[in-house]
């Protein structure tokens, strides 16, 4: 019987190995998982996530002009992701509208102009795809593209690993001894515009800062150490794709949806049974059995 | 015509002005401190004093003025690590992930390479500083877990670590227990022995009279300024805070 249960848990895991798509799949999205789950920390500590939710959808047009060029998509979506954030800060210096009213207005705007592209300019753009991410139909194009920028934003979060972490904390102290804040500012929005745009080819632009934000909320639950919640964070980010791809093949769910509502779900399990920070603290309750 | 010797002023601030997007937060605003100097820094809520705090760390750019930090730019002040800032409790993130040693390393960033890996100076500096804000215990103790006064000593001896001349303090005493209260008043008197020049903001009178050589009082822009005993009367308070009546702001009389 026991056997019988090991037999099928084995078959559900490594069965659809055996389809190279899935294979690929699931590469990929365990490498976007971990670009976003990095970059995720940064994220939530800063409080940036509308920040995060903004430049995912702003990245839309660039990503349909830079397909009826013919040019990266990757570079379309980077000059539209930074360009609305220079267009919020701008508007929100120039008026006495409040930042959240303007991040809000400026990203549905910029959406909106994607979208109206998307039906004016007839091509093989896939709507669906950009908007709900097709991780099982990834072309090789796509994965030479997304291995690059998801080492490059790697490498970059490394290096500056504890200055940005530093301007998240106490950006006036940075600025007192003499850290290029400006730049540490540029370095978290490129990031931020480039985990957007290979995040979205797993779960699409709707979906794209789940992945951008739930996996830091997750850990920041879990630990009170920078690196702690890092590394906590990339794991929670790549189990939650791994998960979402296998239940999305055997119960063909949509993937992305997948990907997001398994994330979803490892941040319910933290906020109710934390440790220290969970509803229930689970330590003070096995703490009370001994 | 008489002529400055700039390098006699640790910091030298004339005719600055600050505004936010039109906004004028602070204007003519001057300052002179020489090394060994205390100096408090009064005024209202919004009467510019963090703004004045910005100005001097170069977190802000003034829009006329001049400053100057031991006769230079803010800018390379910035990069010789010549000015600390400790912030008000409020002022930072107490839930953020990092623990006490960690914060008082960021006092040594500025002068470690890119990477900010510590040297064995970089250990050492961090080490004594956490000993003589008397943390020694709590190396390792998240920030979130630290009392308000704890919290104050940590950012404290990130300053300490940072070897800076210039200590910008904002409210040094709000919200701290009498332990930490008496740590920072005697760390003062070793600061201004060392020849370390403080400038702090508080709202508590008493400790302007107990600590400080000079106050400045502001109230958008200087309302009067030079030694405690001369400056800090009934009536240039009264000025600074409005036309409130200063026993009302000292209190019944003891």
């Amino acid at each position: 019987m026991e056997l019988c249960s090991f037999l099928t848990l084995d078959s559900f895991i490594t069965d659809p190995l055996a389809h190279d798509f899935m294979r690929k799949a699931l590469l990929m999205s365990s490498l976007v998982a971990a670009v976003c789950g990095f970059l995720s920390s940064y994220l939530t500590l800063k409080g940036w996530a509308l920040m995060g939710d903004a430049v995912s959808h702003s990245v839309m047009p660039g990503v349909v002009v830079a397909y009826a060029l013919g040019l990266p998509f990757s570079l379309g979506a980077f000059i539209f992701g930074v360009g609305s954030v220079a267009l919020i800060g701008f508007i929100k210096q120039k008026s006495r509208v409040k930042e959240d009213t303007v991040i809000g207005l400026v990203f549905t705007g910029f959406f909106a102009l994607g979208i109206v592209l998307v039906s004016k300019i007839k091509s093989n753009i896939d709507l669906h795809s950009i908007l709900f991410g097709s991780p099982l139909g990834i072309s090789l194009s796509d994965v030479k593209q997304t291995i690059f920028i998801s080492l490059l934003v790697v490498i970059l979060l490394s290096i500056f690993r504890k200055d940005l972490m530093l301007y998240c904390f106490d950006p006036r102290h940075a600025k007192t001894v003499g850290i290029n804040v400006f730049f540490l500012h540029y370095l978290l929005l490129t990031c931020l515009s480039l985990a957007a745009v290979v995040g979205l080819q797993s779960v699409g632009i709707i979906l794209v800062v789940a992945m951008l934000i739930t996996p830091g909320a997750t850990a920041y639950l879990l630990t009170d150490k920078f690196d702690n919640m890092t590394v906590i964070s990339v794991l929670s980010a790549i189990i939650s794709s791994l998960i979402g791809i296998y239940v999305s093949f055997w119960f063909d769910l949509e993937t992305g949806g997948s990907i997001v509502l398994a994330q979803t779900f490892i941040f319910l399990f933290a906020f109710l049974f934390a440790p220290r920070y969970g509803i229930f603290k689970l330590k003070k309750l096995f703490a009370g059995y001994k | 015509m008489e002529t400055i010797n700039y390098q006699n002023f640790r910091i030298e601030a004339e005719n600055i002005c600050v505004d936010y997007n039109g906004k004028v937060a602070l204007y003519d605003a001057n300052l002179r401190l020489q090394p060994g100097q205390i100096c408090g820094l009064v005024g209202m809520n919004g009467a510019g004093k963090t703004t004045f705090f910005n100005a001097l760390t170069g977190f802000v750019n003034i829009s006329k003025g001049k400053i100057r930090i031991n006769g230079e730019s803010v800018r390379s002040a910035q990069k010789d690590q010549t000015i600390a800032y400790v912030p008000q409790n409020e002022g930072i993130d107490s839930q953020f992930p990092i623990s006490v040693w960690d914060v008082v390393m960021m006092g040594r960033y500025g002068s470690m390479n890119i990477f900010r890996c510590p040297r064995e100076s970089d250990v050492q500096a961090v080490k004594d500083a956490i000993e003589r804000v008397d943390l020694t215990d709590h190396l390792s103790t998240p920030i979130g877990n630290l009392s308000g006064g704890q919290r104050k000593r940590t950012f404290l001896a990130r300053a300490i670590a940072q070897r800076a001349s210039i200590l910008l303090l904002d409210e040094p005493f709000s919200g701290v227990d009498i332990r930490t209260e008496k740590l920072i008043s005697e760390l003062f008197i070793q600061f201004k022995n060392e020849g370390k020049t403080i400038l702090l903001s508080t709202h508590d009178m008493i400790h302007v009279r107990e600590f400080c050589d000079l106050v400045l009082l502001i109230n958008k822009t200087v309302v009067a300024y030079g030694e405690t005993s001369e400056v800090f009367t009934p009536e240039n308070i009264t000025t600074t805070f409005g036309g409130i009546s200063p026993d009302f702001l000292f209190g019944p009389e003891s």
